[in-house]
């Protein structure tokens, strides 16, 4: 087991850490100012895979692609706010979870039956592809870097937003206090609008970004999803900064914990079954990480009494 | 000689939110037979109080005791087993029970034995018998099947006081019984709650200055977390502090 | 004089056996298979109603008891077919393919799972609890997935339909009786449940928690009791639901099947006693005369679910018998 080994997979986690904070960001920022719970975001993050598939087919250009996954989440995000979502906010969670499952469907089926049941591709561009070397003498994509990097420079622009701009201390007002902020005069259909729709932005790149290295496909969402609510529980609903550390926390988790599980358990038991409870446990441990933060801090690392 | 022992007693009870001393030092009892009004500006401190008082909320420091018993580690579900009877500010009912649901859940409380699976409740002879008694004594019987939700805001009152009954407490605790009863109301509330303290001393947070002084024993009064006086109804009138507290509330309201 | 509703609910039972009954004379098998599948989905739908009708527990992750209750099924079954005994040390555990013990095992184990999940999630509340149950259906889901020796991802087959004493369950219209019979004895004990000093309490736990407590009731006590007697009763119709299709596999824990479980409830009318039973026959006919038109019929499913969420909240035995009349 040597220490480059390990060190490529704590990339992997990182730059896996990274893509689940784009998706919890959204959720988690749709929950803390509107006290929504959203099923659907999944289905946004299929919606900017497709569509960068469909752009980076077209045109050739990658970078059309992420613009045009940014784009299409976030059309798709506003008018599926406008037209559903609004009226959710004063209904109970129970509500909101079948009409956003509804939504799932709808989103699902749609995309199936417009692009059919097989995968599209999404590539690397040449100038992302490729090793590069690392002080120390490692080779990592540069793709999955890339990634790590345009995840990190996200969150630094997103915490720059809710800490510095007039945006951002609406969405810090707005989750602080609901009514407050509509009596003070701030527009809130705007407010909840711009933020659903950044949330699904979000969640659209992380969905193109993540395609060009796996497929694209209807349902692709749907494990990232369930991941991000993890990891929201864990860092703390309505916490940025939670679910920066519970995205990183979770990535690594579940990478080292695949990669490693196996190699653990091959040192006592035979190879077969070491593989298998390795496996088994592996798919388990971000779910009793969850649960023994929870045991610990019942509202997540970061997160207030709600 | 009626027994002086307090049947609560609260001690030095302290909390503090960050910066924000909401309970400083809070000292004050109940005895039996009477009903000690907590009065005091908005923002006094009198829920927080109330919350520790109930078990919803834990004090800093400082001890409570209910019929000589400590209480500070206990919850507010032990709290009830142990006879703290409450009504709450905001009415805290089943809106979708009719009447008699509400007090008859009230009456299994007060038994136990709720992991009953089979048995009709509503048909529980000796439930309804502790219920219809309840609602007798507040005077809802009438309206024993209606859903609570279509009642009146004076007559959901009534239901607290009922459902609080059926525990047949041995204090109660009562957060603004007479918030938003208009005068007759408050007139039959407050006939009521002279005849109950008989049975079970009450703790009344009030902001119905007639209710208090026509009610209460003595008066405690609570200004910026901390009791600055307490006494009886004569004694608080008097009292310089007392009027300086409440004198720049008048002129602001 | 019965209410509208206890009128509604004997006409429905009475069709889900009529139908399959007037199949059977005109030799229709595959409308009997579809009555069966509408009892058990009724009946995990009715496990499910009992946490989230009665106790308002939004538990988005009620297919980890449903696919507990098939594996249980799946393991015994085909430890059986194979003469495979499941354990030799310290005791000797074979399977089994007699029904009544494999739905005793069913029950056990899920409300065993029930009691487990429900202790750590109902620490929590709101949203959390939502993610949390969420999470740990998906947590047994990943674990079916990689447990290799039942099939993994591919599922497990039994080959014969399990055994009943007296009976010949390879016959459609027995086992439809069988599954029907359970679902009767389940509705009448939720109607019990309902009405008995538990149901009181839980009901009043959903609307008013503080007051429950404060007559000396405890709310996650009730609300860990409602949890696993729902699991049980949810992880009973999976194993029923296996044995159906000889077939049990991870698709079963997924959280799509927990959502269409919901779906059952909500489309009927949740809270409503035969709510589930609604839903559930919906659903099948949804599936089968929708999909018969386009594969992509879940649309109109979304569709009908987003609709009477937004403007039907009742359900549609809310829509026929109106507001739930209260018990007495």
């Amino acid at each position: 087991m040597s220490i480059l080994l390990i060190l490529e997979q704590v990339l992997n986690g990182l730059q896996f850490g990274v893509m689940l904070f784009l998706m919890a960001a959204g959720l988690t920022l749709v929950f803390g100012v509107m006290g929504l719970i959203n099923l659907a975001h999944g289905a946004l993050y299929m919606v900017g895979a497709f569509a960068a598939a469909a752009v980076a087919g077209l045109t050739g250009s990658f970078l059309l692609a992420l613009v045009a996954s940014l784009a299409a989440a976030a059309a798709a995000g506003a008018i599926v706010e406008v037209a559903v979502i609004r009226r959710l906010y004063d209904r109970d969670h129970l509500d909101q979870v079948l009409a956003t499952f509804a939504l799932i469907l709808i989103f699902s089926e749609g995309t199936r039956w417009i692009f059919g049941s097989f995968p599209l591709f999404l590539d690397v561009p040449d100038y992302l592809s490729g090793p590069v070397t690392l002080p120390g003498g490692i080779e990592y994509p540069m793709y999955r870097l890339t990634i790590i990097a345009i995840g990190l420079v996200v969150a630094a622009a997103l915490f720059w937003l809710i800490a510095r701009t007039r945006i951002g201390i609406q969405i810090r007002a707005g989750e602080a206090d609901r009514e407050m902020i509509a009596a003070l005069g701030v527009d809130i259909s705007k407010l909840y609008t711009l933020v659903f729709a950044l949330g699904a932005a979000l969640a659209g790149l992380a969905g193109a970004l993540v395609g060009a290295i796996q497929s694209v496909q209807v349902g692709m969402g749907e494990p990232v999803l369930i991941l991000a609510f993890v990891v929201i529980v864990i860092g703390g609903i309505g916490s940025i900064k939670g679910a920066l550390v519970g995205a990183v926390l979770v990535g690594l988790t579940d990478t080292l914990g695949k990669v490693f599980l196996p190699q653990f358990f091959g040192l006592f038991l035979e190879p077969a079954s070491a593989t298998s409870v390795g496996a088994s446990l592996a798919s388990m441990l971000i779910y009793i990480l969850m649960a023994l933060v929870l045991l610990v801090r019942p509202s997540g690392l970061y997160g207030g009494s709600n | 000689m009626t027994d002086m022992t307090p049947v609560l007693r609260v001690e030095g009870i302290s909390k503090s939110f960050g910066a924000l001393k909401a309970s400083d030092n809070v000292s004050l009892d109940l005895r039996p037979g009477e009903i000690h009004a907590l009065i005091g500006p908005n923002g006094a401190g009198k829920s927080t109080l109330i919350k520790q008082i109930s078990g919803s909320l834990r004090p800093d420091s400082g001890r409570i005791e209910v019929l000589g018993r400590d209480v500070t580690d206990l919850d507010t579900v032990a709290r009830a087993r142990l006879g703290l009877g409450r009504t709450f500010q905001i009415s805290s009912l089943a809106m979708e029970f009719t009447v008699l649901q509400n007090v008859v859940l009230g009456a299994l409380g007060a038994r136990g034995r709720a992991f009953s699976f089979f048995r009709n409740v509503m048909k529980d002879k000796a439930l309804l018998e502790t219920a219809c008694r309840a609602l007798e004594r507040v005077g809802l019987q009438e309206e024993a099947q209606r859903r609570t939700a279509d009642l009146s805001h004076g007559q959901r009152r009534q239901l607290e006081v009922a459902v609080a009954l059926t525990l047949q407490p041995k204090l109660f605790l009562m957060d603004e019984p007479m918030a938003g009863l208009g005068a007759s109301g408050s007139k039959a509330l407050t006939g009521f709650l002279d005849e109950l303290r008989q049975e079970a001393p009450i703790l009344l947070v009030e902001h119905d200055m007639d209710a208090v002084f026509a009610l209460a024993d003595r008066i405690s009064v609570l200004v910026y977390g901390a009791v600055i006086a307490t006494g009886t109804a004569d004694e608080i009138r008097a009292n310089a502090e007392v009027r300086r507290a409440y004198l720049g509330e008048e002129d602001a309201a | 004089m019965p209410t509208r509703e206890t009128t509604l609910n004997i006409a429905l039972a009475a069709t889900l056996l009529a139908v399959p009954l007037l199949a059977l004379a005109m030799d229709e098998i595959f409308i009997i298979t579809l009555a069966t599948k509408v009892a058990i989905l009724a009946l995990a739908g009715v496990g499910l109603n009992i946490a989230l009708g009665i106790g308002g527990l939004v538990s988005l992750g009620h297919a980890a008891f449903f696919g507990i209750g098939g594996y249980a099924m799946g393991i015994l079954a085909a430890h059986a077919q194979n003469y495979d005994p499941i354990m030799e040390v310290p005791f000797l555990i074979e399977g089994t393919n007699q029904m009544p013990i494999i739905w005793l095992v069913a029950i056990v184990a899920s409300a065993l799972a029930a009691l487990v999940i429900g202790a750590l999630s109902l620490r929590t509340s709101g949203v959390y609890f939502i993610m949390i149950t969420l999470a740990f259906g998906q947590m047994l889901y990943y674990f079916a997935i990689s447990w290799s020796a039942y099939g993994g991802e591919d599922g497990q087959s039994i080959w014969v339909r399990n055994e009943f004493p007296g009976l010949n369950t390879l016959d459609p219209i027995q086992f439809f009786l069988i599954a029907y019979v359970i679902l009767c004895v389940v509705l009448v004990f939720s109607a019990r449940l309902a009405r008995s000093p538990f149901g009181l309490a839980l009901a009043a736990a959903r609307q008013t928690e503080e007051r429950v407590m404060t007559v000396g009731l405890t709310p996650f006590h009730l609300r860990l009791v409602a949890f696993v007697i729902s699991g049980a009763i949810t992880g009973l119709a999976g194993a029923l639901y296996a044995d159906l299709n000889r077939f049990v596999s991870p698709t079963m824990l997924s959280w799509h099947t927990s959502g269409e479980i919901m779906v059952f409830v909500i489309i009927g009318g949740v809270g409503r006693l035969f709510g589930p039973l609604v839903g559930a026959a919906v659903f099948i006919l949804l599936e089968h005369i929708l999909g018969g038109f386009s594969e992509y019929w879940q649309i109109f499913l979304g569709l009908l679910l987003l609709l009477m969420v937004l403007f039907a909240r009742g359900g549609l035995i809310g829509a026929v018998a109106g507001r739930e009349v209260a018990h007495d």
